[in-house]
């Protein structure tokens, strides 16, 4: 197997070619590291208080979210799994959107309809996935080919994990995608579990990005963990695409520090030595000695950036506990472009049902016939 | 107007949109240079170029999955896949995607797409080129559900579902490809989707029926007429989801006698919901039960497909056995 990309060893000492970024741009990588982290902690919190129902964190995945969504340009796409919201996030999510999409409140802009968890950005070209495994593959190339034959000078970046490896969406999006020569960028973040069966379980290949090769495309490991090497490995893949190169598949090999969600115990199937290893290569204490290194950032400055972030994130939070709940019709509305006869006729019975028992708000009343 | 088939009549639609809007494109297996195995796509990569109409790596889910993504980038996607029979690898794409994503998505993202496939039994075509798998996907939210049994609304149909804002499943009647030739308007027209039409006027049984089964049912119905004297109206569902619910119950009213007619198997097939729907809503005027003539609950067979599918002597069986009841 090929050595994986890194620019920054464990340590954070340098051992590749570090880009040529302001200090600026280097530090909002670390902010925006730091955002997921703190975001993940206040989640968490108020899932165990019962406010929320699911949280799916991406602690010990910062970098490969960071690194992978900073060189994308507005225009471009991200399509997503489960752990891609701090990619958004890091893109122009607004956090009032994704805590409300926490809350699958009335100010969701997915109205409420998917579970936690399941992010979407009109803005910045970010749809939500659906929970199944790998199918969002398929759609991210389908939309490179439309690009393609637009001449648009958009890249898709079509994220996933390690066990969608084994999924038909990736199989057949990655052989579509090589077939058609689209401009997308496959992005696995192999975060050694999927839920509770280890990425080595997933396939008897030397490496997920060894794949590549044989649906005729570049594949290359990166350290996952490494924010630097993650965008760097990003930012070439994204050009070739762009330039006409064809799509090509990116490994971020990382780990996820805590459960698969916040209903998951992974005590049961992994060992506190591995979680131990993985907790001395964090990617935020790893990038945070390099920007210390530098004179970008200095011993205390992660205390104050995490508690500026931690008043801001509370301020949404309270912001959002006070939204409405989803209006009644919704029950109905967006299956179609228009709410057809049969579906107007079964939100009526209900309501009449519902004003009976007064459990109808004013504006919940029956669609005309 | 010129007199065509249903297959000349789904090209004619096929062609039609492409030239009126650049952002049709017909993709799937061997729909390229070769025309597709029943020749649907014949002549559409020589007239719009390999961009407009082409062959995919044979993988149902690849091309559905694919279309999926070109509708929600803007294009209009029109993926056949080659047999209804194989369509259930790209169920997941069809049933948990496409049809969900306006919904999921709060009207953010849509997926304006027509996938048609040719279905249904009588080319001896055995388990794998015969079925009618309509049930599975008209119990999908989301989804449109459409299938002709003319040249006329072949053609007005189609055009309609590549316009609709939606998803849409195109059956085809295969069986019916080649065997009828109808009068078609030249030209851009279109045929509304949830409208019913009906086929023979009558009084006495109301029959519905789709797709393959309205030949079969109008024979019976001719039958039914010169040995009984039974009249009866015969509806063609023509867009199984959503359903003009309103139109089927106002035809069962008119006779108070049902026979529902299909060729895919009985059990929760589509003849349990209309029977459902007159049960909920007419069955004060029911002067009889309903009837359903169906495929039978097996797998499609071979060399008794004859037997399997409804003909017009079981249909008008069940005629008269509502009739006299």
């Amino acid at each position: 197997m090929a050595t994986a990309l890194q620019i920054l060893a464990p340590d954070g000492s340098v051992v590749g070619e570090t880009p040529g970024l302001p200090d600026a741009e280097l530090k909002d990588l670390f902010v925006s590291m730091m955002r997921i982290r703190c975001m993940d902690g206040r989640m968490l919190k108020l899932q165990r208080a019962g406010r929320i129902g699911f949280v799916g964190t991406a602690t010990g995945l910062e970098a490969t979210l960071v690194g992978a969504a900073a060189p994308l340009r507005r225009a471009d796409w991200l399509w997503s799994g489960l752990r891609e919201g701090g990619a958004a996030v890091t893109r122009g999510l607004p956090l009032s959107e994704y805590i409300a999409q926490m809350y699958c409140n009335a100010n969701d802009t997915a109205k409420g309809r998917q579970m936690c968890n399941h992010f979407q950005h009109k803005a910045t070209n970010y749809p939500s996935w659906s929970s199944v495994i790998g199918t969002q593959i398929p759609h991210g190339v389908g939309a490179a080919f439309a690009s393609k034959r637009r001449g648009d000078d958009v890249v898709h970046a079509i994220h996933f994990g390690d066990g969608a490896t084994s999924s038909n969406g990736f199989h057949s999006g990655m052989n579509f995608a090589a077939v058609w020569k689209v401009p997308a960028v496959f992005v696995c973040t192999d975060n050694g579990w999927a839920i509770s069966v280890a990425s080595s379980a997933q396939t008897a290949a030397e490496s997920f990005a060894v794949k590549a090769k044989a649906y005729g495309m570049p594949g290359r490991d990166v350290d996952g963990n490494d924010v630097l090497a993650c965008r760097q490995a990003m930012a070439e893949a994204i050009d070739a695409a762009r330039a006409g190169d064809g799509p090509s598949l990116i490994v971020l090999k990382t780990y996820r520090m805590l459960g698969h969600s916040s209903s998951d115990d992974p005590t049961k199937y992994r060992s506190d030595d591995e979680v131990a290893m993985w907790a001395a290569r964090d990617p935020i204490a790893r990038y945070e000695r390099f920007l210390i290194e530098r004179g970008i950032l200095s011993e205390g400055d992660r205390a104050s950036i995490e508690k500026d972030l931690l008043t801001e994130i509370d301020a949404v939070i309270h912001e959002q506990e006070a939204a409405a709940p989803m209006a009644l019709k919704t029950l109905v509305e967006d299956v179609y472009a228009e709410v057809p006869y049969h579906l107007r006729r079964q939100y009526n019975d209900f309501i009449s049902v519902a004003e009976k028992l007064g459990h109808a708000q004013p504006g919940d009343g029956a669609f005309p016939l | 107007m010129t007199t065509m088939t249903i297959l000349e009549a789904v090209t004619n639609a096929l062609d039609y949109e492409m030239s009126r809007d650049d952002r049709v494109l017909c993709l799937g297996e061997d729909v390229g240079l070769n025309g597709g195995v029943f020749r649907a796509t014949q002549g559409l990569t020589e007239k719009f170029g390999e961009e407009r109409c082409f062959d995919t790596p044979l993988s149902e889910c690849g091309i559905i999955g694919t279309a999926i993504g070109m509708a929600m980038y803007g294009l209009r996607p029109v993926p056949e896949i080659q047999f209804m029979d194989f369509i259930y690898p790209a169920f997941d794409q069809i049933v948990s995607e496409a049809a969900k994503m306006r919904y999921r998505s709060g009207g953010e993202y849509t997926c304006p797409m027509v996938i048609r496939t040719p279905y249904g039994g009588g080319i001896r075509g055995g388990l794998y080129h015969s079925q009618s798998g309509e049930a599975y996907f008209a119990h999908t939210a989301g989804l449109k559900v459409v299938i002709p049994s003319t040249p006329h609304d072949a053609k007005g149909l189609l055009i309609a579902s590549i316009q609709d804002p939606d998803p849409v499943l195109f059956m085809e009647p295969k069986a019916l490809y080649r065997a009828i030739k109808g009068e078609v308007p030249e030209g851009e027209y279109t045929v509304d989707l949830s409208t019913l039409r009906t086929v023979r006027e009558g009084r006495d049984v109301t029959i519905y029926c789709y797709g393959a089964m309205v030949p079969v049912v109008e024979k019976a119905a001719q039958q039914a007429k010169e040995q009984r004297g039974i009249d009866c109206l015969v509806i063609d569902l023509r867009t199984l989801l959503p359903l003009d619910e309103e139109g089927v119950i106002e035809a069962a009213k008119q006779t108070g006698r049902v026979v529902v007619v299909h060729e895919a198997p009985r059990f929760c097939g589509y003849g349990a919901e209309i029977s459902a729907i007159i049960a909920e809503n007419c069955i004060e005027y029911m002067e009889a039960p309903v009837k359903r003539v169906t495929g039978f609950d097996t797998p499609f067979p071979n060399t008794l497909e004859h037997h399997y599918l409804p003909d017009d002597r079981r249909v008008l069986d069940a005629i008269e056995a509502v009739y006299d009841f």
